[in-house]
Order: C-alpha cells, then sequence, then structure tokens
C-alpha cells in the first residue's frame, strides 16, 4: 500500500519539530528515513500512524485521502508502527499484550492459538506465556512485529530497530523486514545508522530540522552524501590522540551486584581503568551494564568483589565517601537523577558540594559563592542557561552539558558516564565527547558505557564487552573488530 | 457456649467487613485503572445519606440502594472529570471530594439524625446453604447485600483476570501511553473504572445506614473509607485477597463490641482504636517485607497524550 | 470535538488572575449553593464579611482563628516540600494538646515556667506523634498519607478517652470536657487586644520556615528530595533523614498549635479541640502554592470564611457551607491549574499552537 504525507507541520511549546515535511512510500520497498537525533523522523511517523495530529498538511493512504482521531484509526487502516519504546506492557503476559485492545469478551484461547501459528509461520519465535519483563529486547521486538502481522499491517514502521540488536540479531532482523517488503507490505525504518541504511534500503529519503531534504534511491548515493544531507555540511572525522597511560585509578575486582528481581545482574565482573585512558562498555542494554555502574556509584549495593579507587577501599562507603574519593557519575537519567528539575542552573551545579565550605559554612548556604561557583563551571565549559529558570525548561543538549560541567567541574579522578549522548543532536553529542577526552588528556579515568557501538568505537582506548552479567573480553584499540564485537555481545565466546 | 459465642464473631465479622469489601473492590477497581481515589470517605458519606433519605420517603429498599450508589457515583463523576480530563493532581483532588462529601452529607442529613430506619436489610436465611456446620451460620444467614459482596468479590476477580475489557482496565493503570497508542480510549476506561469505584463506595455506605446501624449520625463513617483504601494496598489489588482483609478487619472491630458485651473492663475508646491499628500494622509489615507490592505502575499520574519523552 | 493540548507557560501575574478568577467562580457557586437553600446570597456574604472584618473585635478574632491554621498549613506546607503529605495534623495537634494539657492540669508551676514547658510539650507531643509514620516512610517507603490520617482517628479516641474519664470535669455532668486550666497555664493576651500571645509564633515560623527552605543546607536537602528523591539518593543526600526529620518537625508545629489551642483559646482540653483545622491546612498550604507568608495569608482568609459562617448560623445557614465552600474554592483554584497549563480548542477551527523560534527539535 502506497502512503505519502505532505507539507507536514507539527509544533509543540517549546519547538516546532516538522516545517512542511513531505514523504512518500511504496509498496513492495524497504523505504529508509534518515536523519540525526531530532530532526523530526520519529514525529513525522508519529503523524502517519496517528499518535500525533498535524497543524497543518495532508496524509494519504491507498491513494486516498485520510485523517486520523486517533491511532485507533490508523491502525484500522492497516499502519503498524514498532516504536524505539516497545508499547508492552512489561507487567502482563506477551499474550494479553497482543490481546490488548482486539475485539472480543473473554481471554481468548483461539486467538493465542491463532498467534502461535502466525508467528511460526514468520519465523518468529517467542514465549507467548511468559511476562514480557522476561523477555530480551530482541524478543519483544519480534512481539511487536508479530503484533502488527497479526493486525494485518500493511505498512510497517519500525523506528530505530537495530539500535536495542547485536549487530547479528540486527542482520536477521533486516532480512525479515525485506522479506515482508517483497511479500506485498511496504516498510519504513527510521534509523540515523548510515551504513545499515546502504545495505539493506530500496530508497532513502533524508530529513534535517523538520524537513525532508533528498530522497534518494539507495544505489545512487554514497555515505558522504547522506552523511552531508544530514547534518548540513561533511563533519570531520573523529580525533583519538594515543596516549600512555597512567597508574590503576578505577579497579573493580570481581564484582557482583544483584538486579531489581533477586538475581545476579553483575557476576563477578573485573575491570580496570588508567588514569588519562578512555574504557568503553559495550553491551545490549539490559546485560547489567547499569547495575555495574550503580554499583559503582554507590547506588546500588555489592555482593561479592572489590571496588577500588585510587587505592581506598570503597565496596561498603557512602555516595558521599565515593564521591570524596573522586569519582564522578554521570548517569542514564538526566532529567530526574542527574539534576533536580525544579532548582535553577547555579543551585545544580552545586549539588554535589553544599555541604561543604565555601558554599556551606555552618549549615547555612551562601549565595555569593553559590553564584561564583557556577559561574566558573558555565564559563570553563562553554554554557549558557538563563540564570533563574528551573532547569527542568532546558533542552536535553543543555542539561546533559550542565551535567557534565558539574561532574567535570568537581575535578575527579575517574568519571562514569552512562549513555551520555543518548537523544542529544550532532552539536552536543560532540561537545560531550570532547569534554570527556579533555578529561581524558589531563589524567581523569574514564569509563564510558554506552548502547551506540559507534560512539565507543570512536571514543575508546580499549573496548569491554558485557554480556549477562559478565565481562566477555577486553579489547585494545587494534583489536576493534565490528563484527567480532557483535558476536560477543550476543554472548559469543571470546 | 464459647462455640456460640465464636460463631456469632464470625457471623458479626462478616457483616463489619460487608461494607470495606463494597469499598475496597470499588477503589481497587478505580486504582487498577491508573486513578487514585482518595474521596472514598467522601463517597460512602454521600452514599450513605443519600439510601438514608431515600428509604425515608419511598420506604423501598431497592430504590434506596439505587439512590445511594447514584449520589456516590455523581461525586465520583466529579473525580473522574478533574483528573482525568483537567489532569489535577489526583491526591488533592480526591482529599478536597471527601471533604465536599462531608460537608453535603452533614448539610443532607440534619434532619433525619437519629431517626430509626424505616425499613431495613434483614437476614434472610439461604435454603440449604445455612445448614452447614460452621459455614452455615456465619456465611448465610446474612441479608442480601451480604450475599451481593460474595457475588461482587467473584465477578470482580473473573472481570479482572478473565475478560479483555478487564485486561484493558489493568493495562490503562500499568502503561496508559501504550494503551492508547493500541487505539483504545484511555479517558473512557478511567472513567468507567472511578465511576465503577463511586457506586461501590455509595453502596458500603448504604449498608452502613441501612443495615449495619441501622440509622444516620454525622459522619458516621469514621474512617472506613480510610481503611477501605489501606485495605486496597494490602490486598496487592486483588479482589480476593481484598475480601479475606476485609473480613479480618470486620473481625477485629466485631471483637471490640464482644469483648463490651461480655463486659470487658477495657474502655470502649480503646477498643475502638483496634481497627485503625490494626491497619496500621498490617500496612506496617506488607510494606516491610515487599518494596514494591505490584503497584499498578501509572496509579497517580495523568495521562497525556501528546507527552513528548524527555 | 473538544481537544486538549498543552500550552506555553503563562507569565506570573496572567497565572495569578486565572486563580483569582478560580477562587471567584467558586464563591459564586457558592452564591448559587445558598440561593439553592433559600438564603439570599448577597445578604448572606454580606453578613459573613461583616461577621468576620467587620469591627476591631471581629478582626481580632479572625486572627485568633487563623493561628491555629497559619501554623498547621506551614508544617504541612514544609512536609510538602520534601515530597511528603502529611494529612495527621489534626491528630498531632490533639496529642500536642493532651501533652501540653497534662502539665496544665497537674503542675502547679507559675505561668513564667509552666507555659514554656507546655509549648515544649506541645512541640514533642505533635512530634513523636508524626515520628510513629515517618519511621516506616523513611525505611519501607510506607505511603504517609493513610498512616498519618490512621493516626487522626486513634489520637482523637485518645483524647475522647480522657475528657470523658480520668481527666473530665467533675462539674461538667458528662460533658466531653476537662477541668478549666488554672489561671498559670492560660497564654497572656497582647497587651490592649483580644488575640492571644501564641498569635506571635505565626510570624516567626513562616520567617524560619522561609529562611530554612531558602539559605540553609537542611532546606536545600528538602527541596532536593521534594523534587526528586532519586537525585538526593545520586547526591550522597541522607535521604532518610531528611524524611523523618521533616514530618517530625511538621508534627512538632501542629502540636504547638494544640497547645495553643488548648491555652489561649479554648482553656481546657475538650472533645473536638480543632474543627478540622488539619484538613483545612492541606487544602490551605496547597492554595499558597507552599509559599510560607502566602500560606499565612491564605490561612487569614480560610479563617474569615469559618468567622463569617459563625454569624450567619444565627440567620439559619446550613453549617456545613464552611466546608463546602472551601471544597468549592479547592476545586475550582484545581481546574484553574489545568487552565494555566492547558488549553482547549474545538476541533473546527484550526487554530495555530503558539510557536517559539525555529529550532531543531528534540525527538
Amino acid at each position: 500500500m502506497d502512503v505519502s504525507l505532505e507539507k507536514i507541520r507539527k509544533a509543540f511549546p517549546e519547538t516546532v519539530a516538522l516545517q512542511e515535511a513531505s514523504f512518500a512510500a511504496r509498496t513492495g520497498e524497504v523505504h529508509a528515513l534518515l536523519g540525526e537525533n531530532g530532526a523530526g523522523k520519529t514525529t513525522l511517523m508519529n503523524v502517519l500512524a496517528g499518535l500525533y495530529r498535524p497543524d497543518a498538511g495532508t496524509i494519504w493512504v491507498g491513494g486516498r485521502r485520510r485523517e486520523w482521531r486517533s491511532p485507533a484509526d490508523a491502525i484500522a487502516a492497516g499502519i503498524g508502527m514498532v516504536h524505539q519504546h516497545f508499547k508492552l506492557v512489561p507487567s502482563l503476559r506477551v499474550s494479553e499484550n497482543l490481546l490488548l485492545g482486539t475485539r472480543g469478551a473473554w481471554a481468548g484461547r483461539r486467538e493465542v492459538a491463532r498467534l502461535r501459528a502466525l508467528a511460526r509461520e514468520a519465523g518468529l519465535r517467542v514465549d507467548l506465556d511468559a511476562p514480557v519483563w522476561q523477555l530480551s529486547m530482541g524478543e519483544r521486538q519480534k512481539v511487536e512485529l508479530l503484533r502488527l502481522l497479526w493486525r494485518d499491517a500493511r505498512v510497517l514502521i519500525l523506528d530505530e530497530p537495530t539500535s536495542v540488536l547485536t549487530p547479528q540479531e540486527g542482520e536477521a532482523l533486516l532480512g525479515t523486514l525485506r522479506a515482508l517488503a517483497r511479500a506485498g507490505r511496504t516498510v519504513i525504518v527510521i534509523s540515523h545508522k548510515l551504513d545499515e541504511v546502504l545495505r539493506y534500503a530500496d530508497r532513502v529519503t533524508v530529513m534535517r530540522s523538520g524537513r525532508a531534504v533528498a530522497t534518494l534511491a539507495a544505489g545512487e548515493a554514497t555515505a558522504r552524501d547522506l552523511a552531508s544531507l544530514m547534518v548540513g555540511h561533511v563533519p570531520p572525522p573523529a580525533v583519538r590522540p594515543g596516549a600512555a597511560p597512567g597508574p590503576e585509578v578505577l579497579v573493580v575486582d570481581r564484582l557482583s551486584v544483584p538486579g531489581d528481581r533477586r538475581a545476579l545482574a553483575v557476576r563477578d565482573v573485573s575491570l580496570t581503568v588508567r588514569a588519562g585512558e578512555i574504557v568503553g562498555l559495550a553491551g545490549v542494554a539490559g546485560n547489567g551494564q547499569r547495575e555495574l555502574a550503580e554499583a559503582v556509584a554507590g547506588l546500588r549495593p555489592i555482593v561479592a568483589g572489590r571496588l577500588r579507587i585510587g587505592g581506598r577501599s570503597l565496596e561498603g562507603a557512602s555516595v558521599r565517601d565515593r564521591l570524596a574519593s573522586g569519582l564522578a557519575f554521570i548517569p542514564e537519567d538526566r532529567q530526574r537523577v542527574g539534576l533536580v528539575g525544579d532548582l535553577t542552573a547555579a543551585e545544580n551545579l552545586i549539588l554535589k558540594r553544599y555541604h561543604r565550605p565555601p558554599i556551606c559554612r555552618r549549615g547555612l548556604l551562601d549565595p555569593r559563592a553559590i553564584r561564583a561557583h557556577a559561574e566558573e563551571a558555565l564559563r570553563r565549559f562553554g554554557v549558557t542557561v538563563p540564570p533563574r529558570a528551573p532547569v527542568r525548561t532546558l533542552s536535553g543538549g543543555t542539561l546533559q552539558r550542565l551535567l557534565v560541567a558539574r561532574e567535570l567541574g568537581e575535578n575527579p579522578r575517574v568519571i562514569v558516564a552512562l549513555s551520555p549522548t543518548r537523544g542529544l543532536d550532532v552539536r552536543a553529542t560532540a561537545l560531550v565527547h570532547h569534554a570527556l577526552q579533555e578529561a581524558a588528556r589531563s589524567g581523569v579515568a574514564v569509563l564510558v558505557i554506552s548502547e551506540d557501538l559507534d560512539e565507543l568505537l570512536a571514543l575508546a582506548d580499549r573496548l569491554a564487552v558485557m554480556h549477562e552479567g559478565r565481562i566477555s573480553a577486553v579489547l585494545a584499540r587494534s583489536q576493534f573488530d565490528r563484527s567480532r564485537i557483535g558476536y560477543l555481545m550476543a554472548g559469543g565466546a571470546a | 457456649m464459647t462455640g456460640h459465642l465464636l460463631l456469632l464473631w464470625l457471623a458479626s465479622a462478616v457483616v463489619a467487613g460487608t461494607p470495606l469489601i463494597f469499598a475496597s473492590v470499588g477503589e481497587l477497581i478505580a486504582e487498577r485503572s491508573g486513578v487514585l481515589n482518595l474521596g472514598v470517605e467522601g463517597m460512602m458519606l454521600v452514599g450513605a445519606v443519600s439510601g438514608f433519605m431515600a428509604a425515608v420517603h419511598t420506604r423501598d429498599l431497592f430504590v434506596a440502594v439505587l439512590a445511594a450508589m447514584g449520589a456516590a457515583a455523581a461525586l465520583s463523576l466529579l473525580h473522574a472529570v478533574l483528573t482525568v480530563t483537567f489532569r489535577t493532581d489526583q491526591a488533592v483532588t480526591g482529599l478536597a471530594l471527601t471533604l465536599l462529601g462531608a460537608g453535603l452529607s452533614s448539610f443532607l442529613g440534619k434532619g433525619y439524625v437519629g431517626i430509626p430506619a424505616p425499613v431495613t436489610f434483614r437476614p434472610v436465611a439461604l435454603p440449604g446453604l445455612s445448614q452447614l456446620p460452621l459455614l452455615g451460620p456465619v456465611l448465610f444467614r446474612q441479608d442480601v447485600l451480604v450475599y451481593a459482596s460474595y457475588l461482587l468479590v467473584g465477578a470482580a476477580w473473573a472481570f479482572l483476570a478473565w475478560t479483555r475489557a478487564g485486561l484493558a482496565l489493568r493495562a490503562a493503570g500499568e502503561d496508559a501511553s501504550t494503551v492508547d497508542a493500541l487505539g483504545l480510549n484511555v479517558a473512557a476506561i478511567r472513567y468507567a473504572g472511578v465511576l465503577t469505584g463511586g457506586a461501590l463506595a455509595g453502596l458500603a455506605g448504604a449498608y452502613l445506614s441501612l443495615a449495619y446501624t441501622p440509622t444516620w449520625t454525622d459522619n458516621m463513617t469514621a474512617g472506613q473509607g480510610w481503611i477501605a483504601v489501606a485495605l486496597v494496598i494490602f490486598a496487592t489489588w486483588n479482589p480476593l485477597r481484598a475480601a479475606a482483609g476485609a473480613y479480618l478487619f470486620g473481625g477485629v472491630e466485631a471483637l471490640g463490641f464482644r469483648i463490651q458485651a461480655v463486659g470487658g473492663t477495657v474502655p470502649s475508646y480503646f477498643l475502638r482504636m483496634l481497627p485503625y491499628v490494626f491497619t496500621l500494622a498490617v500496612l506496617l509489615v506488607v510494606t516491610a517485607r515487599s518494596r514494591r507490592p505490584a503497584v499498578p505502575a501509572a496509579l497517580g499520574r495523568p495521562y497525556f497524550r501528546e507527552e513528548r519523552y524527555g | 470535538m473538544i481537544h486538549v493540548e498543552r500550552r506555553a507557560p503563562l507569565r506570573p501575574p496572567v497565572a495569578a488572575v486565572v486563580r483569582l478568577a478560580g477562587v471567584a467562580a467558586a464563591l459564586l457557586l457558592g452564591g448559587l449553593f445558598l440561593a439553592a437553600t433559600g438564603h439570599p446570597p448577597v445578604a448572606a456574604y454580606r453578613d459573613m464579611v461583616s461577621g468576620a472584618l467587620g469591627s476591631p473585635y471581629a478582626v481580632q478574632q479572625t486572627l485568633v482563628k487563623a493561628v491555629p491554621l497559619a501554623l498547621t498549613g506551614l508544617g504541612v506546607a514544609l512536609a510538602f516540600h520534601a515530597g511528603l503529605w502529611n494529612i495527621g495534623a489534626e491528630g498531632q495537634l490533639a496529642m500536642g494538646a493532651c501533652l501540653s494539657s497534662w502539665a496544665a492540669l497537674t503542675l502547679r508551676w507559675p505561668g513564667w515556667a509552666l507555659l514554656p514547658l507546655m509549648a515544649g510539650l506541645g512541640l514533642l507531643g505533635g512530634a513523636a506523634w508524626a515520628l510513629i509514620p515517618a519511621v516506616p516512610r523513611a525505611l519501607f517507603g510506607t505511603n504517609e498519607i493513610i498512616t498519618t490520617l490512621l493516626l487522626n482517628y486513634v489520637a482523637l479516641l485518645w483524647v475522647d478517652y480522657l475528657v470523658f474519664g480520668p481527666w473530665a470535669d467533675p462539674h461538667a455532668f458528662s460533658f466531653p470536657y476537662s477541668r478549666p486550666f488554672p489561671e498559670a497555664a492560660r497564654l497572656p493576651l497582647l497587651p490592649g487586644t483580644q488575640v492571644h500571645l501564641g498569635a506571635l509564633c505565626v510570624p516567626a515560623l513562616a520567617l524560619g520556615i522561609s529562611v530554612l527552605l531558602r539559605s540553609t543546607r537542611w532546606g536545600y536537602e528538602i527541596r532536593v528530595t521534594g523534587s526528586s528523591p532519586e537525585a538526593a539518593r545520586y547526591a550522597g543526600m541522607p535521604v532518610r533523614r531528611t524524611v523523618v526529620g521533616v514530618l517530625v518537625a511538621s508534627g512538632a508545629i501542629a502540636g504547638l498549635a494544640g497547645m495553643i489551642e488548648v491555652s489561649g483559646v479554648i482553656g481546657r482540653i475538650q472533645q473536638g479541640i480543632s474543627p478540622g483545622y488539619g484538613y483545612a491546612a492541606i487544602i490551605i498550604a496547597w492554595l499558597a502554592r507552599l509559599a510560607p507568608w502566602a500560606t499565612v495569608a491564605v490561612a487569614v482568609g480560610f479563617a474569615a470564611v469559618l468567622n463569617g459562617e459563625f454569624a450567619l448560623q444565627t440567620s439559619g445557614v446550613p453549617a456545613a457551607l464552611a466546608s463546602i465552600l472551601q471544597a468549592l474554592i479547592l476545586f475550582s483554584v484545581l481546574t484553574s491549574e489545568f487552565f494555566i497549563a492547558h488549553r482547549v480548542v474545538l476541533r473546527r477551527k484550526r487554530r495555530e499552537a503558539w510557536v517559539p523560534q525555529e529550532v531543531p527539535a528534540e525527538p
């Protein structure tokens, strides 16, 4: 089924997400929608899928002009979307999730049988009775695909589908998608990964700043062409100067950490980070990376093993003690954990030092000292923020730069950064990378944990791979090999 | 002799627990759809006074019960409009409704204080079942509303576990944006949950003024609405466990009366404290043992479709 | 079809006007209610205003009534700042009153020693009563709305026991109050007025809390914990200690209000020391958006409504009017909050949503 969007405009209170964006996809093709973070790709597809109402513009489906009052209309018309954040209720079972929203009164034993058959046909292996929270990301994605197929979607939209998969799982998925397209559906894939797109797509549409700037057949385009279309200019290649690393600063020795549900999330993990080096930790989300970072930061208990920073043993130490030993932690959730939304930027910048002089004397906070510290930190890292606004009104990029400014401003010995550039646009990402590299150059030990393999390959001196709570291998820069790393991420032997 | 006392106590435990069953099952349904309703106390009061007034004027118990449920549902409609459509803070709105309900019931019930109810629910022994040993006199020689409460617990459990509508309700309380993306009307589901909770709270109130006491006094619920809210947590949002908890609390309350009846010398005030203290203790134990007991994940948070991911 | 969408936040003066419009709407609804029950609204409101503020005596009475409202309001607001709901001010007030009444009824000390002791006991009583729900909340996350609330009922029953039992006034023929306090246990009046000394606690406490929140380390920890407990933990703050400390402080303030009521106003302890001050406090704190001085101002407003309502009762207006009016005001303000943050649009018209400068969107 052919679909097209004509001159769509969509504004939100803080930003204009889409300005006169037009897009068209044909039956039988795999069409990639390419752009950097923030270009408007997801927003545009959300309009097509009925989640957002366009302020202006038209939607054409199968040659007819359509208007959606809600996602239900779009679903009924045969449009199905698999989002980046899966639309699955974790506490319900797979079958319950699939039955949600369908017609019928009872729990549907017959439908479940039909689902099993459909899954078998499409080659999607998944346990229908398992609660969703037990499933891996790859399995959850299969459930989402199964749902679309069951609703007989003719147009399949997938938002960054390979971001939660290992490279091998990603290849398998893309193969499935191509088969579905050839069988007569329309497949649209939202992505920011250039190389991947060139390998599987029939056509590519590039978006930038809320508009579609070009549509090319995959054979006609090169990676450089697409990159320059995405950012408006050719980005310089990432430079990574070699450095001789110093003494060990962060030592994790046979650490075991419990997860949220009884079982161990981190098993017997050992890792060292030296002064002046950047160590990357790669892995598919949910393999214990977050728990490891939280354990190092003191937000999660350690049940076995040792943790040392600068030689000091800190397994049982409080968060304050770890901060005093020179630890800085950039958490995943910058809005709720890293920063306090209701406070101003200056008040956020003193979060790690509010209890010590010069900020605090005898229980009282010194406003001049707070202001002075804020001005110094903002100037040092080149961040500008409105002085009296509560921090929750700021954009993601500014928030992250504020967070980095604060953490680095404490002149730490070791930084643990968890998904530091998630959701940021190219410029903000580059600034954060630059700050981390600067820190390493000045002798700080940096541990970057990220799901973005490209980011780690560009930044890291050494790369560790984590799978099911264990470190499967640690590779030096000369050994970096994408497919080997992908194999390790999926659980292959070192 | 003690066997007889025991049976009496158990039977009165069932009676005392019945309004708690209505109120807690209702609140449970509302909360599983994602809306916290702290106005239960006010809705119970409104139900109690409306049912009583209707009974006095029409002398028809059926009409009285309908009036009670309707009045409380109307109050809960206000809660739904404010919290679901206008996305106000659910806790503050609920507290304001309790205040409004208490004030309204006080005002409306002014002329009816102290009047004995002209018609009340009387126990009806179920043929056959009431002859069973132990269970018979305790469970099956009760009034019609108690039997209705048994059916309600079963129906609520079946609804939540086996029907697709129940599935939709549960999902709306866990992850509203997913439910919306799947084409269901989250607002309609939550309205239904809140209104059901309100109607059942009204039924609980009617039980108090038409079967339990039966009369109307100012603030006659004395916090049972709050005990019902606590019960929902204790029951981990499961109707069967809510019933067990309700009877447990009914038992404690009835115990107080029994002790007095046997001539115990404990001042009545301390006995009346028992249900509240017991509720507190249970709540403490439940939360001490498991950090997050099956709370509907979306409870208390209003849903806004065009919310953007942070 | 009606369509709701978010809008850019309104500037504070405009937002304040919308909130006042909400209050005005509530008064209008209250007026309709009055009219519907056969009482001419304009006359009723006029009587209310003159009853509350019409004479120096009335104004002083309003101020006296505002004291417990303001104190409990401040205490509740303080708890809110830390993200905690203290619904137990009613019970904490009663326990503070209890403990200080014990001193009044059993010790034969002179006033200059007795009154400070009573104040201390008032603080202690409220604090201890708030400690009970505070610890489980800090350790297990036990919902404090329900625990503080259940304790209200227990506290009130305890007071009942005392005034009907050991402390009953032998001359009162089973009326629910105690013997009257000796003169030494009564708070003196401010010279030349009908307002008791306890009223000075209000501005003192408002100032204290204001300074606490803005300029102290504890205040900073409270604000961070209230805004995001995860961030507080991430920063190494003693979250559990903060939770207990704030709830206990909140309870202590309510307990002090209890002492002031029995010592300065009533002169004995009785059933129903507080006609719902603890619940009104929540509404007051919320309406004042937790700002200390605004809380005091709103409390005075509420006191005026309560006093005015007394004046009306002689003309037969229903006694429950005050709580109905309070609830209506709260509803109206809640709804106006909504309108401050959102806009309702009819489907036919395609109004342009507010458009800021063109910047690339975040995903």
